[in-house]
């Protein structure tokens, strides 16, 4: 059991796949079908200690799942999940004195008692010292600012104030690994600033393990160093923020403002292919550039056959990124997909040596 | 950690003084009604299905009491369902904590404890009215088997709980066990048709609550005919219906599909 504490690995994961039988009515049939829904196939990642990851994904993709099968709240159907080195569906109550959970959509905390009682079970629960306690909850109140209202009934909290109460909550009795389900969901701009700082705080100068999930691309911009990507229940990125724009190889777009409105432009011969305005908005038009294109060549065309007033060339932001990978319009080859047989096999070896 | 649990749900219940306040006199009036309508009622009657009345009592009064601890303890672990389709298990099951005694211990008040009472009351009215023979045997059996009941209702309402991992909307039929049961075995064996005596016997080890050691205390024949050894089988009943409970509850967990958030 403990012969893989001491690596530097918080979260491995082998080819880990959790299917759900589901009974469905199908049309003009009255008995129900039995169908297995494959949530999660055959997903293999390494986590290490004082990482941050961020973990993406369409709804319905998976991301819910595999959190729910680390914490072992779910077991996994087939593969090997390994958390702080202990099987997180055998060892559930174990693990939960070693991680932090966070759902951004529903309070883990007790809905009638005060904030401060709330932390006050917290400690108990998790067997924190006292004095432990009282100092770590002076810092997290500062940190997260819940003086006003640690004497509110939580029923009675701001979101806002709910979802920094739920974080010290999951940090009070100081996890290695903190695991957060959409932690900035429905937040005001402000909330999700304190919440985004603690978190780069948190990871920094505690190094806790942090992996989140979440549909704020702010928060993967601002927070994570790595991003894992799952599609239909399958890893489809595994590598740093940069390298996915480069992975899925990100249109440019070229915005064109015209003297006066025109019949959509098209360019041939900048490139392999033709380009064409795929948008139009009385004089302004939107041309999507692929990487092969030569974007001068064809600024150079449309300037020479139309009357410009102004002309922009933008990068694909990361929302264009995922937006194109969750449409499958890339076949895209991810580098962190060739990888998992890399650490797979490492762990093989580790499980063999034990 | 239960009583720790159980304290602090009833501080926070202690949030809404005037409301606590009302229902703790509401439920002393109620249970005290209820304890005088039991003995008024059986005190008038003979015998019911060959059952002296203070023998019924006794029945009633061990019945209700371990049930009214078992469910003083557990009773709200049929609200598993609940907690299933709403998902708020998955918060309890990241605590270090049984989801069972997080379960269980849910919107603990001091009411839960008020419905002894009646029973204890029942209980104690019929016991020296017994004529029985009491050997420090028999004395001995009175608490072995409101021990024994309560444990075999605890079973039954960890397998209900757990039952409802499996049919998440069985709220009703699942209670049929669990009051279904409390109710019959209040009563003589007599007062019921064979089948369902055997089925309480054999299915659901109900006859083990108080039905087959009241035999021995009260020095009566079996209806069905068992072997004597029967009538000291509760604590081994019990122990089999708690480790069935548990096997059902591990069961459940590992079967437990969340829902989609």
């Amino acid at each position: 059991m403990g012969g893989d504490e001491g690596g530097g690995a918080m979260i491995v994961a082998e080819r880990v796949g959790k299917s759900f039988t589901v009974r469905a009515r199908r049309d003009g049939r009255r008995r129900r079908v039995r169908t297995a829904v494959r949530a999660v196939d055959d997903v293999s990642f390494t986590v290490g200690r004082g990482e941050f990851v961020g973990y993406l994904g369409p709804n319905g993709a998976g991301k819910s799942t595999t959190i729910k099968m680390l914490t072992g709240i779910l077991t996994a159907s087939s593969g090997t999940l390994r958390v702080c080195g202990l099987d997180p569906s055998r060892r559930r109550t174990t693990l939960a004195r070693r991680i932090g959970v966070v759902f951004g959509q529903r309070t883990t905390l007790w809905w009638d008692l005060p904030l401060r009682d709330s932390l006050a079970l917290v400690r108990k629960l998790y067997g924190v010292e006292p004095e432990a306690h009282r100092t770590r909850l002076a810092e997290l109140t500062g940190l997260l600012e819940l003086g006003p209202f640690l004497d509110t009934p939580v029923r009675q909290l701001s979101l806002g104030q709910r979802m920094r109460g739920d974080l010290a909550a999951a940090l009070l009795h100081d996890p290695e690994l903190l695991v957060l389900d959409e932690p900035t969901i429905g937040l005001d701009v402000v909330s999700k600033t304190t919440v985004r700082e603690f978190l780069a705080r948190t990871n920094a100068e505690r190094g806790t393990t942090i992996l989140l999930t979440t549909h704020d691309l702010g928060d993967i911009e601002r927070l994570c160093r790595r991003v894992m990507i799952i599609d239909r229940g399958r890893l489809a990125f595994d590598g740093g923020l940069g390298e996915l724009r480069r992975t899925v190889d990100a249109d440019r777009m070229l915005v064109v403002e015209l003297a006066r409105p025109g019949p959509p432009i098209t360019v041939d011969g900048a490139g392999p292919e033709r380009v064409a305005a795929e948008r139009t908005e009385g004089p302004r038009q939107w041309l999507r550039l692929p990487r092969s294109a030569n974007a001068a060549a064809v600024v150079a065309a449309i300037a020479r056959d139309h009357d410009v007033r102004d002309i922009a060339l933008r990068e694909a932001g990361i929302e264009d990124v995922l937006a194109g990978l969750y449409r499958g319009e890339h076949a895209y080859v991810a580098p962190g997909a060739a990888e998992p047989g890399a650490p797979g096999a490492g762990s093989a070896e580790a499980l063999a040596a034990e | 950690m239960y009583a720790l649990l159980a304290w602090t749900w009833v501080r926070a219940a202690a949030q809404y003084p005037v409301s606590l306040g009302l229902m703790v006199v509401a439920t002393a009036a109620i249970t005290g009604l209820d304890a005088l309508a039991i003995v008024l009622l059986f005190a008038h009657a003979e015998s019911i299905a060959g059952f002296r009345a203070e023998e019924v009592l006794f029945l009633y009064g061990t019945s209700a009491l371990s049930f009214a601890l078992s469910d003083c303890v557990l009773g709200t672990a049929d609200r598993l369902g609940e907690h299933v389709r709403n998902g708020t298990l998955d918060a309890m099951l990241v605590r270090p904590v049984s989801p069972l005694v997080q379960v269980a211990t849910e919107e603990f008040t001091p009411r839960r404890v008020g419905k002894l009472v009646p029973a204890a009351l029942v209980l104690a009215f019929a016991l020296p009215r017994l004529e029985a023979d009491w050997t420090p045997g028999r004395a001995a059996m009175i608490p072995l088997m409101v021990a024994a009941g309560t444990a075999i209702f605890a079973g039954l309402w960890v397998m209900v709980g757990a039952a409802q991992f499996f049919l998440v909307e069985s709220h009703g039929a699942t209670k049929a066990i669990t009051y279904g049961g409390a109710f019959l075995t209040q009563y003589p064996p007599t007062m019921f048709a064979r089948d369902l005596v055997r089925g309480a016997t054999f299915v659901v080890p109900l006859a083990f609550v108080n039905w087959q050691p009241a035999l021995y205390v009260l020095d009566r024949p079996d209806p069905l005919g068992l072997p004597d050894a029967a009538r000291f089988a509760s604590p081994a009943v019990a122990l089999a219906v708690c480790a069935a409970a548990a096997l059902a509850w591990r069961a459940g967990l590992r079967r437990y599909r969340s829902t989609g958030s």
